[in-house]
């Protein structure tokens, strides 16, 4: 099937390496969609954070350049996977466009380069999958629905806030849920979902983390979950390796990866057993997969 | 306890460079506390933030030896929910900021096993070399 809808694509390094799974279940489920990821000849680390005082603008330069790099290539729109890569990529595009001296000021300092005005747009691919694609084409895809199984979608901090670059309401946002229940899947929610989980505290100090996740996994399991699905590559690494809650501890999906299964694509495809919680035994309990060699 | 305060009405050096480096003036402050209610990471803290605000405005010592904006990530729960519209995140930024100018980097990368180096995600170490270093 050929594509009928050409993307511009951000990946970051996250997503080339301990998140690898969520960009295969990615782009194998945009294929179905006839959307194509086409990723930026030359791209650079975002920053990961966006730069908050006032006298640190070099810091700004990283992201920035990735969008004169988008331009150079003649494209006007990026899209990318990781969170914290759009937060800090739409912020700096606000920055440039609200203080374009201050863009300027860094440009010089390498040889102008740097030349860029704001006027580019960043989506994360939830935006895509929502305002693009649309759920009800999204809903027409799905060969298995993912009947009986029930989800907590977490949003933590960096797909919400601050509400002048989130790409939902930040106080009760639906594109998870929506998206999951037009794949089937039953919701559980909780005031946790917009929380953050301590993000990079797990550098360091872990126990930060480690309660958040607790306490989030608590309510999800409390709601009667049996699996968070998220979409940010940091909370999913604290989701799936410090995951110390009272009960058995609940398997983390991208939402790309339960697309996948909902599509009905192949799951070697969708990095399934690159997890630290296991994923399969709850699928094969849902009736969702079949471990090949096995009698379906 | 004896607490002492500036009542000649100079203006505190270091909410002078608070003010100037996060771009919000403290005094719109009027203590309600939604910032740390709405904190996740307030228990982690060993001051609330709105308390830090007040400390910085009645100009206490010891707010630099604080470990709340250390804690704080910038997950802007408070500036969403801040009636004054203020924005506690870029405050903490800029308490880090000082902090390192005056005092030097807060992570020591190399102390770090190499295996935790490996392991971690991209994502988190350089968010946390950028948010603890100079």
């Amino acid at each position: 099937m050929g594509s009928s809808m050409q993307i511009a694509y951000y990946p970051g390094c996250t997503i080339k390496a301990s998140a690898h799974q969520h960009e295969g279940a990615a782009l194998a489920v945009l294929r179905t969609l006839g959307v194509e990821l086409r990723e930026m000849a030359e791209w650079n680390c975002c920053g990961v954070v966006h730069s908050l005082t006032s006298d640190n603008l070099i810091r700004h330069m990283a992201p920035v350049r990735v969008f004169a790099r988008l331009r150079e290539q003649g494209e006007n729109e990026v899209a990318t996977l990781c969170d914290m890569c759009f937060n800090t990529l739409a912020r700096a595009n606000l920055h440039a466009r609200q203080q374009p001296e201050q863009i300027a000021a860094i440009s010089v300092t390498s040889g102008d380069e740097l030349s860029y005005d704001g006027g580019a747009g960043v989506l994360h691919l939830l935006q895509v999958l929502r305002d693009r694609v649309g759920l009800a084409a999204i809903r027409a895809h799905v060969r298995r629905p993912l009947r009986g199984l029930r989800v907590y979608p977490y949003y933590g901090c960096k797909l919400l806030r601050p509400a002048e670059v989130g790409i939902d309401d930040p106080e009760t946002p639906a594109v998870l849920r929506d998206l999951m229940q037009a794949l089937g899947a039953t919701v559980v929610e909780g005031s946790l979902q917009t929380q953050c989980c301590g993000a990079y505290h797990v550098v360091d100090h872990a126990e930060i983390v480690a309660g958040r996740v607790a306490a989030t996994a608590d309510q999800a399991s409390a709601g009667g979950a049996e699996a968070i699905v998220l979409s940010c590559p940091l909370c999913h690494y604290n989701f799936d390796t410090l995951q110390a809650t009272s009960g058995a501890p609940l398997p983390v999906f991208y939402y790309t990866q339960l697309m996948g299964i909902a599509f009905g694509l192949e799951p070697d495809q969708l990095g399934l057993e690159e997890q630290q919680i296991a994923l399969l035994p709850l699928l094969q309990r849902h009736n969702l997969v079949h471990v090949k060699g096995e009698q379906a | 306890m004896t607490i002492t305060m500036r009542a000649g009405g100079e203006i505190d050096e270091l909410l002078r460079k608070v003010e100037a480096l996060s771009s919000q003036n403290l005094a719109g402050c009027y203590q309600c506390g939604t910032c740390a209610a709405s904190c996740p990471l307030r228990g982690s803290m060993d001051l609330p933030p709105d308390a830090l605000i007040l400390h910085l405005r009645f100009g206490l010592p010891g707010v630099l030896d604080r470990q709340t904006f250390w804690v704080c990530v910038g997950c802007d729960s408070c500036v969403e929910h801040c009636p004054r519209a203020i924005d506690v995140s870029k405050i903490m930024a800029a308490l880090r900021q000082i902090s390192i100018q005056e005092s030097g980097d807060h992570l020591a990368l190399a102390q770090l096993p190499e295996t935790a180096l490996r392991r971690l995600p991209a994502i988190a170490l350089v968010a946390s070399m950028r948010r603890h270093t100079g």
